[in-house]
């Protein structure tokens, strides 16, 4: 007979109730008919609100374990978990008029996007490499599905297509590697792996070998290059709410996995993966920003330099050891953390962007839709404009000074040509910045129809814009908010 | 001396006028813009005016200092401070945006109040340029200072605008982009401080300043701009409107300059020792070479703009010479070319807004219909090409004087300036200005009315003030420069 001990549920608590309230909304789409679609829409905005009060609520800096130590609520999870919830809601606000307008506001839609989040929780509060293929899976598939949400549109199937097949494969390759690595220290308990690999268990030679299978499985789901083929076409072919989702939170939720993966359990390789890491790193910042300029979509213009930043945010993944003295540890990852949230922030706010500037039958994913904005709309134009001089890195705004982190915590580590290298490409990426803001400012326009968008989403993206300028003036709070939370996680390993 | 964070209201008084016009919003209230731009701008000249009186002579330390914390995580301080070298530029530029946007009142019809607040804001990042003693202060308002000026050049420039802007915006990113490395890199060299005046005590190998000099350089070459990177300004300087060629010939051709002494010379004194025949040798080049090009030139403009690189490569030269007369001439050379040189080009702008031609060929005979401009052209004119009494002598003889001590052959080679400076500028007055009246354009032209004449009356004032009396700008550098000099001289590795 099977002892069965009940497993303490306290530590997933938002978990749970993100899972039950998801179920709850299938029911409640399937009686709630298509005349009152705001009912779904309000209760998963709530759902969240809820996870955030939850989460909130349960905040007390202790690293507490459950499910026989798979799954893990620290407070790096929490801190984490705590940006998540914001970041999808502000995501569904941005959408709802789009998503309105073609027809696509249907439950589904909600409940893949809790379920996704719910897989987005699982990842950021693994322990374990079970739970982690668990949280990446349960995502992957929401994202799949919402990626060919619109049915009858040929180039999102294609695009839902492509990132399947392509996602599969690299879910395979992360399993092949866990095997693998599982097979070299008998444990997929990451901090027991950890532990083993520091003692000298494990056969070396196997465990590098899974761990180039584990790195191209998340350089897969951070999108940096080689690895990276499918992000242009997914970002390019998914609704462009569906591509908000894809490009903010989930980089939240693969940060947490690198960290967990590579600096909980094996640290003790560093000095391989952060070859690895430094040679994904200077492929994505270069080609990201190379490709970038040759685009005319938006889109696809957002998708590379996606690339080229999860790029730079590795960089300071990397910085994290330097041979083997982790003295620079928590500089670097809590540059890393900080970089993503303001990627995360900046990535909202441009695809935001899109939604608004698009209406019924009429997609404004083309550069070229962007012309003379700043005659039609000076203030969202304005807002863009922050928004890309900030991608671009250029100061005051929250860009620069998350490339201002990562750069120092490279140079710490004494690998001041990387940063040459990187800022040299910063460069290459200001000018497909520069080109936006060009035709939004330079040009005449060529539409004039008026902006229509309800006044919750312009009022949230005039906030998401002036967020990414006041962050820019007093970056210190989220820096503190980062440091809180790497802290955290090396005292917690 | 008053208890008033003086340079603080400095900096962000038409920082926040600018946003306070932008508010205004659109053209049809360019009434109400208007007129409160310049209140701003005067405003703003006149918070300068207590730090000239108040400034101390006899002390090289930092005055005026104001100290916050800012960015505790990095150590970065809200620090601002003026020495004897700094505080004659604040006063430079916050006199010239008045100028500027009397300049500006008539001809910009478009986008008035983004026009007048792009001017403001960036009078008050350059203040801060100029106050910071933080270097990452400093970088910021130094790469901020960018967007402005490439909004009014691509917004309101010439046909050839969109180029101009970006070629400017680019260039002056590749070289701070290598500086904010060396930054960052000093950063940890100095056990963690950003503070100026700590990195100016700080012993560096001369491998490493040597490094350290060059990054500077390629970002304060560019901004000079020293030849061979010049090329950005020429094509900046035609496709900007009148104000944005005054403030980046007065004000933004000095921060590069001001780099040098701020940066280059005191943390690397050693490798600017080393170094001084590449400055020399650039600066020469500049000089002569420059001077030849600005002799072909068939654009007014264009021709100026080369003429400022040739009196920029004379500022450059009087900082490597390393004596007090070559250091100090170049200083009140840097003040009296950001009068003569944005009178220049206010007068180019005067027959640009009646003629829509910047042709040296379209004109001749301007002084039959334009007396009162034509007397007031060839008075700057004059300046322009060193004539005693007005204050392009004085620096000129000064740096001329500094560099036969340093040595004959270096002295004689700028002096050829004095010729070619003569040649170029009287040649294109004698086709401009006088001569029979060449077309019936220039017969129909009106001569300048009473705010025009205001604007450069004032500038011819401020010529002559200078030229026939240049001890209060003098007085006010000495202490600093001394101490500047003395400690460039002393060995630091």
């Amino acid at each position: 007979m099977i002892n069965f001990v009940m497993p303490d549920l306290y530590p997933a608590s938002a978990e749970i109730f993100i899972l039950v309230m998801a179920c709850v909304l299938l029911l409640v789409d399937l009686f709630a008919g298509s005349g009152r679609r705001w009912l779904v829409y309000l209760l998963t905005q709530l759902t969240l609100a809820g996870c955030f009060g939850i989460t909130l609520a349960t905040l007390d800096g202790q690293s507490v374990t459950t499910f026989s130590n798979m799954f893990v609520d620290d407070l790096f999870a929490d801190f984490l978990k705590l940006v998540l919830y914001p970041t999808v809601a502000v995501m569904l606000v941005y959408s709802r008029q789009y998503l309105a307008a073609r027809n696509l506001d249907k439950g589904e839609f909600f409940v893949l996007v809790l379920f996704a989040t719910l897989g987005m929780m699982v990842m950021i509060s693994a322990s374990h490499f079970l739970t982690i293929y668990l949280g990446l899976e349960m995502l992957a598939l929401s994202l799949y599905a919402l990626v060919a949400i619109d049915r009858d549109s040929a180039r999102a199937t294609e695009a839902a297509m492509k990132y399947f097949v392509l996602g599969a494969m690299a879910s395979g390759l992360l399993l092949y590697g866990i095997s693998m690595v599982y097979g070299a220290v008998g444990s997929l308990e990451i901090a027991e792996v950890g532990q083993r690999i520091a003692l000298g268990g494990g056969n070396k030679t196997v465990l590098v070998f899974g761990l180039v299978f584990v790195v191209a499985g998340l350089a897969f789901k951070l999108g940096v290059v080689p690895f990276h083929m499918w992000i242009p076409d997914v970002y390019h072919g998914a609704p462009t709410a569906v591509t908000l989702f894809i490009g903010s939170a989930p980089k939240l939720a693969a940060f947490a996995i690198a960290m967990r993966v590579l600096v909980t359990g094996l640290a003790e390789l560093a000095e391989h993966w952060q070859v690895m890491l430094m040679i994904l790193s200077a492929l994505s910042i270069a080609l990201g920003n190379l490709a970038a300029i040759a685009q005319t979509n938006l889109k696809r213009m957002l998708a590379y330099s996606a690339i080229s930043h999860m790029g730079f945010m590795l960089l300071g993944l990397l910085a994290g050891i330097v041979g083997g003295d982790p003295r620079f540890a928590l500089n670097a990852y809590s540059s890393a953390m900080f970089y993503v949230i303001a990627y995360v922030l900046m990535s909202l706010g441009s695809f935001g962007m899109i939604l608004l500037l698009s209406r019924a039958g009429f997609e404004a994913e083309n550069i070229e839709d962007f012309k003379g904005l700043n005659k039609r709309s000076p203030w969202f134009a304005a807002i863009m404009m922050i928004l890309m001089f900030s991608m671009a890195g250029v100061p005051f705004f929250v860009g620069f000074f998350a490339k201002f982190a990562v750069l120092q915590a490279v140079v710490a580590a004494k690998q001041i040509w990387l940063a040459v290298f990187a800022v040299m490409f910063s460069l290459v990426g200001a000018f497909y910045y520069l080109r936006v803001v060009k035709v939004m400012y330079f040009d005449a326009p060529t539409d004039s129809a008026s902006i229509e968008a309800p006044r919750d989403m312009r009022l949230l993206l005039s906030v998401n814009g002036l967020a990414v300028a006041v962050l820019g003036l007093l970056p210190e709070g989220v820096l503190e908010y980062s440091i809180y939370a790497s802290y955290a996680f090396l005292v917690g390993q | 001396m008053t208890g008033l964070p003086l340079l603080s209201i400095a900096i962000w008084l038409p920082i926040v006028g600018g946003l306070l016009v932008l508010a205004t919003g659109a053209d049809r209230n360019a009434g109400l813009a208007r007129p409160l731009a310049l209140v701003v701008a005067v405003a703003g000249f006149l918070v300068t005016l207590p730090l000239y009186t108040g400034f101390d002579h006899a002390t090289s330390a930092m005055q005026f200092v104001e100290r916050a914390p800012w960015i505790p995580r990095f150590n970065i301080n809200y620090l601002l401070g003026v020495d004897g070298i700094s505080v004659l530029f604040i006063l430079l530029n916050s006199f010239i945006t008045p100028l500027v946007v009397l300049a500006g009142w008539k001809v910009i019809g478009e986008k008035v109040a983004q026009y007048m607040a792009s001017f403001l804001i960036m009078s008050g990042l350059m203040n801060g340029i100029f106050s910071s003693l933080d270097a990452v202060l400093f970088y910021v308002f130094f790469e901020a200072s960018l967007i402005p000026m490439y909004l009014i050049i691509g917004i309101w420039g010439g046909p050839n605008r969109v180029y101009a802007a970006f070629k400017f915006f680019l260039y002056t990113l590749l070289g701070s982009l290598l500086m904010l490395i060396a930054l960052i890199y000093l950063f940890f060299q100095s056990g963690f401080s950003f503070n100026l005046l700590d990195w100016h005590a700080l012993k560096i190998s001369l491998t490493t300043q040597i490094y350290l000099f060059l990054a500077f350089l390629v970002a304060f070459a560019v901004k000079v701009p020293m030849w061979p990177v010049h090329t950005w300004l020429p094509d900046a300087h035609v496709e900007a409107p009148t104000g944005g060629s005054v403030v980046l010939a007065a004000i933004m051709l000095k921060l590069g300059a001001y780099g040098f002494l701020r940066f280059s010379l005191p943390i690397a004194p050693d490798a600017s020792r080393e170094l001084a025949w590449l400055m020399i040798a650039l600066s020469l080049t500049a000089v002569v070479y420059i001077g030849f090009v600005a002799l072909v030139q068939a654009d007014m403009k264009k021709l100026i703009a080369y003429s400022s690189i040739s009196h920029m490569g004379f500022v450059t030269l009087g900082f490597f010479i390393f004596n007090s007369l070559g250091m100090e001439g170049a200083l009140v050379q840097m003040i009296s070319h950001g009068f003569i040189s944005g009178a220049m080009f206010l007068c180019v702008g005067v027959l640009y807004d009646r003629m829509h031609s910047r042709q040296i060929a379209d004109y001749g005979g301007v002084v039959n219909t334009m007396p009162k401009f034509a007397a007031l052209f060839l008075f700057f004119a004059m300046a322009n090409s060193g004539l005693p009494a007005t204050s392009g002598f004085v620096g000129e003889f000064m740096v001329i004087l500094g560099a036969v001590k340093f040595n004959f052959w270096v002295g004689f080679a700028a002096a050829i300036t004095l010729i070619l400076g003569a040649a170029y500028t009287l040649w294109m007055i004698k086709r401009v200005v006088f001569g029979a009246v060449a077309n019936h354009h220039v017969a129909e032209l009106t001569d300048i009315d009473a705010r025009e004449f205001a604007v450069l009356g004032l500038l011819a004032l401020c010529v002559l003030g200078m030229g026939l009396y240049p001890l209060p700008f003098t007085e006010v550098m000495h202490a600093s420069v001394d101490n500047l000099l003395k400690h460039v001289a002393v060995p630091k590795l």
